[in-house]
């Protein structure tokens, strides 16, 4: 296998949680809801979904399993934020704040065990073709999940009258609850559904990624998926370009941290002296690179308020009481 | 049959004092489930927990050390958080403070005397203020979201502090051990009774900032500047208020504070930068800071009580044997239930069963007076 | 199915003994109505009279505590708005329901209950708006429409169910007199088509003129039902309000000597959101003694002006508003205030006043600089003694009525919380004062007061600019109505040349001057 075909193939495998993670936060979104706490949830998917694995043997029960946690979990944050009307920015916390001490408590029992890998996809034929086919035939299922779930969103908010409503009640809540739409039901939905892509998001750092559980394993990926929504100006195919950008920033940094120097001495002069240059950054500055690059795409989407009032959900984050 | 609020006309005094109780109660109880889910037994685990650090002096002074860091950074969010401001970066910014007021020892060893410890507590706050202002501008001039990019500089922080006590702050003579030279007597916090204990200034810094930020926020104008803007921005901007000068104003007072608390850790506690110099204060205190109902004086109390639920995970740890990472749960788990628990400040809770036509009582904001 | 016009032979609507309590309050207090089948049936009463919480209930938004409805004769329960549309009954809102984001099209199948394919909707909403008159593009983003057009929209997504019931809640309230009269076309049209209406208004010249029957409802109760025809204007007035409600007082007066404590030179400011309407060349001047209107229907550019003259948003020029003389074009708002200006926004709750902050924190808000160190003394430190006192005498002052000696402001009546904002500002005598919509949702004694107090206040010397929708409030009060249409202010025509024709032909963007047409006489 070519350095080229690897690389991207690393690449599909560091998005694919983001993208996971990001079209689910940008389902909840769109309904008006802002749920902060996506690292937490991604967290217990993990923890959830390695821990299921390894008892049971089956990383495909791991995956239900953690899809299921996520969603369960998402409901403390839906019970406190529709149903008491709690801060949303402050719950959404709590929740991650949560998350981790949870996950951290139940995974204490699975640090250190080697981890049952989520096998890849292998058609004959197909998958042996030179150069697409591992891209293309041979990646791991949750690689195809992510693009069905990117896929199944952007059909249902665009193209089905249930995804219009959604977008109705993120839009202004009162004026769906006036014509009758049930807000809070649509929202828990849509929260239940954010909690299962970040549960999904986590099962694929914790069965493919690696296939181990450490502590706070998520390392701010859930931080970098609300940012993602964000800078997706709440587009679903924005949020897969996106997902790939970062997918792609991680895994340089990680390349270039790994390569040693003495690998490419055969490289010509000016590619060699811009080799060199990469490597003598400290390593902590390139793991520093994707907090980074959040930052600065952050910036950039946000200068333009004009383009922000529009494209944002207008009910985002604010409370609902119906009257009744 | 349907949970339905009823909007309280005014906020119920009574439940906004009783609220923080209430939450630790129930916080109590999830408790004595888990341990009872662990395997372990319930009273003897929330007796190690919430009692036992109390019973002796030492451990006082421990509860001391940790409630200091806790209150001084969640006093700084507490005036962040009532103007509508969510720095979640106070980690970052501890980290910061840290490393600005311990580079004074590193790089000017032989400068030892009564002004050496008050620099570096100076320069702790100003390096935590300096990157607290990030944030801050980036809202202020780009409208960008201030959640995500100070917490995306706490991750940068620690990276910054992994490398220099890895690399050009490395003491050479520790071997193995990545970390910067101890500090010399001259730069470490002095305890306050030395004989009982290591509680240092610490706690006194905590107490005087909390009186000091309580003061501004009730009795003057800027206090009330800054609950204004934070509850109703245009009323605010109606008022004359700006709303850019109050994000830095938050977010630089905010990020001094964490500073301090980081280089008052590492020269108090720890004596030296190391790469991991913080059990998660600068999260922690999020949850202190809504415990305390964001009134520096309930932060006080407040401190000390989560401050006690990490001394009695250790305290747990060694009397049932139940890891020491129940901490934070329980703090992830307090938070929850103070946020539930705020709900009955401004909503009464019904639970409602629908008849036909009849009586269910409800109320909608009718405040607007329109129609 | 029998179809007597005056509702006879089997009423379409029969409401019995409705109840509806919010908390303490009885909003609606056995409420008994009659509604005919082809009959134009009124509901009357001021602000807060319990006639939109009546008509929710009637649509399925609210459930009534108590009472019975009787649709064509059968004891009904309307559990949500999507039943009420089974049954026939129909709903405009007063403040509508669309979403700003979302296309016409989008929004109409939003309110419908089936599956019809969008493009098929969109084609036969363009129909039956042509049909009707009210034209409407099936494609236009809603946010980008002004009032007049959205509320087609709320009509024609009610008509396309084919409803025999319409509810119309304040229709005319956003709309110029010449929209007013179309859409009163539009009723006949219905009524003739054996189709029944209730409407909802408090504008007693319109309900005369269009209205079969009315019912009139005061502090939640029918205090009775009537032929508006056989009625005075004056005795509907006393049937809604109940005593005679003071009429204001309103000495003529001269000024064209009078020193300008007011000017606005060309003022033109861009829009500031996609959603808001550009000032282009607003000029106006308002001397001492004198009190100017500024009409216009919502959305031309009001707040917007008001913003740029509170200076909210400053100009670029310093002289582009100027204030008891001097240029104010650049300075903020406190420094506006410190010239001797005062300000009350349209919005109380979230702009006037912060909701959640009592009412003497509230006066610090606009006060806290005004009176030297009266409220703050040098330090800082707030003076909540003076703060206090000052907020008891504006408090007896206005006659304000609450609950506590202290409250909470969003825990006021609208009028009550009105008085309080506009008496804050009227404590400090001030050279200028600038209100927009100052008896919006404001019930009739809390208005008269507030009238009376701009006209005193004008009358002892100062300038006073009144924003607002309300025409008969501003040819109550106004020496001179300008008017504001699209960003632009037209030249102020005095109150004795100042006729409703000539008003809403300029609030419809007709350029003064134009020959006035005469309208049908009512």
């Amino acid at each position: 296998m070519g350095m080229a075909e690897a690389i991207l193939l690393t690449i599909a495998t560091a998005a694919t949680p983001l993208l996971l993670a990001a079209i689910g936060e940008l389902v909840v979104e769109r309904s008006g809801v802002l749920n902060l706490g996506v690292e937490g949830m991604m967290l217990m998917g993990a923890v959830a979904g390695f821990g299921v694995a390894l008892t049971t043997g089956s990383p495909w029960l791991g995956v239900v399993a953690a899809a299921i946690v996520g969603a369960l979990f998402s409901l403390l944050f839906g019970f406190l934020a529709l149903t008491l009307v709690t801060n949303q920015v402050a719950t959404g916390l709590a929740l991650t704040l949560l998350g981790i001490g949870l996950s951290g408590m139940i995974g204490e029992a699975f640090v250190g065990e080697p981890g049952v890998k989520l096998g890849s996809l292998y058609i004959p034929g197909l998958t042996d073709l030179p150069l697409v086919g591992r891209l293309i035939f041979g990646q791991d299922p949750m690689f195809y999940i992510s693009l069905l779930l990117t896929g199944g969103v952007m059909w249902f908010l665009f193209r089905t009258r249930a995804g219009l409503t959604l977008r109705s009640v993120g839009d202004s809540h009162t004026s769906a609850h006036a014509l009758g739409i049930r807000v809070i039901a649509i929202r828990y939905l849509a929260v239940m559904f954010g909690g299962a892509c970040a549960g999904l998001a986590g099962a694929q750092l914790s069965l493919v990624y690696t296939t181990q559980w450490i502590e706070n394993m998520t390392a701010g990926r859930g931080w970098i998926a609300l940012a993602l929504v964000v800078f997706a100006s709440w587009r679903p195919w924005r949020v897969l370009a996106g997902a790939y950008l970062f997918g792609a920033i991680t895994i340089a940094q990680l390349h270039i941290q790994a390569t040693n120097l003495s690998d490419l001495a055969g490289l010509p002069g000016p590619l060699l002296w811009f080799a060199t240059l990469l490597k003598s950054i400290p390593s902590q500055f390139l793991s520093a690179l994707p907090y980074l690059a959040t930052v600065v795409v952050l910036v950039l989407i946000s200068r333009n308020r004009r383009l922000t009032m529009m494209n944002t959900p207008a009910s985002l984050g604010r409370a609902f009481v119906p009257d009744r | 049959m349907r949970l339905e609020l009823v909007k309280r006309p005014q906020h119920s005094a009574l439940f906004s004092a009783l609220s923080p109780f209430l939450a630790f109660g129930l916080m109590v109880i999830a408790g004595a489930i888990i341990f009872a889910a662990l395997g372990k037994n319930p009273a003897t685990g929330l007796y190690a927990y919430f009692i036992q650090p109390l019973t002796e002096i030492w451990s006082l002074h421990e509860l001391a050390i940790k409630a200091a860091p806790l209150i001084l950074i969640a006093v700084g969010l507490c005036v962040c958080f009532l103007s509508n401001n969510w720095n979640i970066g106070a980690e970052g910014q501890f980290t910061i403070g840290a490393i600005f007021g311990g580079a004074i020892p590193l790089y000017f060893p032989d400068f030892q005397n009564y002004a050496t410890l008050p620099l570096m507590l100076i320069f702790g706050a100003i390096g935590g203020a300096l990157y607290a202002a990030i944030p801050a501008l980036l809202k202020a001039r780009f409208n960008t979201n201030e959640i995500l990019t100070s917490l995306m500089l706490v991750y940068v922080a620690q990276l910054i502090l992994d490398w220099l006590v890895r690399g050009p702050w490395r003491d050479p003579a520790a071997m193995s051990f990545p970390q910067a030279p101890a500090f010399h007597p001259w730069a470490i916090v002095p305890e306050l009774f030395p004989m009982s204990g290591r509680a240092n200034l610490g706690i006194v810094f905590a107490l005087i900032a909390a009186v000091a930020v309580w003061f501004m926020l009730a009795r003057t104008l800027k206090g009330f500047e800054i609950k204004v803007i934070g509850q109703s921005p245009r009323a605010g901007r109606f008022g004359g208020f700006s709303a850019t000068r109050t994000i830095i104003f938050a977010f630089l007072v905010s990020g001094a504070l964490a500073g301090l608390a980081g280089i008052t850790e590492v020269s108090g506690a720890i004596g030296r930068l190391q790469p991991q110099i913080s059990p998660g204060y600068g999260f922690a205190a999020i949850i202190v800071a809504f415990l305390g109902r964001l009134n520096p004086l309930g932060i006080v109390a407040a401190g000390l009580v989560l401050a006690l639920s990490y001394l009695g995970g250790e305290a747990a740890q060694i009397e049932i044997g139940v890891t020491d990472k129940t901490v934070r749960a329980f703090q992830g788990m307090l938070l929850f239930f103070v946020l539930a628990c705020d709900t009955l400040i401004h909503y009464q809770v019904r639970i409602v069963r629908p008849k036909p036509a009849q009586a269910t009582e409800s109320q909608t904001e009718a405040a607007h007076g329109h129609g | 199915m029998t179809q007597s016009i005056g509702g006879h032979a089997g009423s379409l609507l029969e409401v019995r003994g409705l109840t509806k309590i919010f908390g303490t309050l009885k909003a609606c207090d056995h409420v008994d109505l009659k509604v005919g089948r082809g009959e134009i049936h009124a509901l009357l009463g001021e602000n807060g009279a319990g006639k939109s919480t009546l008509v929710k209930m009637l649509f399925g938004s609210l459930e009534p505590n108590e009472g019975e409805i009787l649709w064509n004769g059968k004891s009904v329960r309307v559990t949500s708005p999507s039943a009420a549309r089974k049954l026939g009954i129909g709903m405009v809102f007063q403040h509508f329901s669309l979403f700003d984001a979302l296309t016409a099209a989008e929004n109409i199948a939003l309110s419908l209950d089936d599956d019809t394919p969008i493009a098929t909707l969109a084609a036969k909403a363009q129909a039956l708006s042509h049909s009707y008159g009210l034209p409407l593009d099936p494609y236009s983003v809603v946010g980008d429409l002004s009032v007049g057009e959205r509320q087609r929209i709320e009509i024609i997504r009610c008509l396309l169910q084919v409803p025999q019931l319409i509810i119309l809640d304040e229709p005319t309230s956003v709309l110029t007199p010449q929209e007013a009269d179309k859409l009163f076309e539009t009723l006949d049209r219905l009524r003739s088509e054996g189709k029944s209406i209730l409407y909802i208004s408090h504008r007693l010249e319109e309900v005369k003129r269009m209205c079969d029957a009315a019912t009139v409802l005061r502090h939640g109760k029918v205090v009775g039902h009537c032929d508006p025809r056989q009625e005075t204007p004056s005795s509907l007035a006393r049937m809604m309000v109940g005593n005679e409600v003071q009429a204001v007082v309103r000495a003529p007066v001269s000024t064209t000597s009078a020193q300008p404590l007011l000017e606005i030179r060309d003022l033109t400011r861009p829009p500031a959101t996609p959603f808001s309407i550009p000032l282009r060349n607003v000029s106006l001047t308002v001397r001492a003694g004198e009190l100017v209107g500024i009409a216009g229907v919502a959305g031309n550019g009001q707040g917007e002006l008001f913003e740029a003259v509170s200076g909210e948003v400053v100009q670029q020029d310093s002289s582009t508003v100027r204030i008891c003389g001097k240029d104010a074009g650049k300075l903020g708002i406190t420094a506006r205030r410190l010239l001797g200006a005062a300000f009350v926004p349209e919005e109380r709750l979230g702009h006037g006043a912060a909701p959640r902050m009592k009412l003497s924190e509230n006066l610090l808000l606009s006060r806290y600089a005004t009176d030297g160190r009266a409220f703050v003394g040098g330090t800082g430190v707030v003076k909540t003694g003076a703060v206090d006192a000052a907020a008891q005498r504006i408090n007896a002052m206005m006659d304000v009525r609450k609950s506590a000696r202290d409250p909470e402001a969003a825990s006021l009546s609208g009028g009550n919380l009105q008085k309080f904002i506009i008496g804050r500002e009227l404590d400090r005598q001030p050279s200028v004062m600038v209100v927009n919509q100052p008896t919006w949702g404001v019930d009739a004694g809390a208005a008269a007061k507030i009238r009376q107090s701009l006209i005193e206040l004008a009358r002892s010397g100062s300038a006073v600019l009144v924003i607002s929708q309300d025409l008969d409030e501003l040819f109550e009060i106004s020496d001179a109505i300008a008017v504001m249409h699209n960003g632009e202010l037209s030249k102020p025509l005095p109150i004795a040349e100042a006729t409703l024709e000539k008003i809403g032909l300029l609030m419809g963007g007709a350029e003064p001057g134009h020959a006035v047409h005469e309208l049908e006489p009512a």
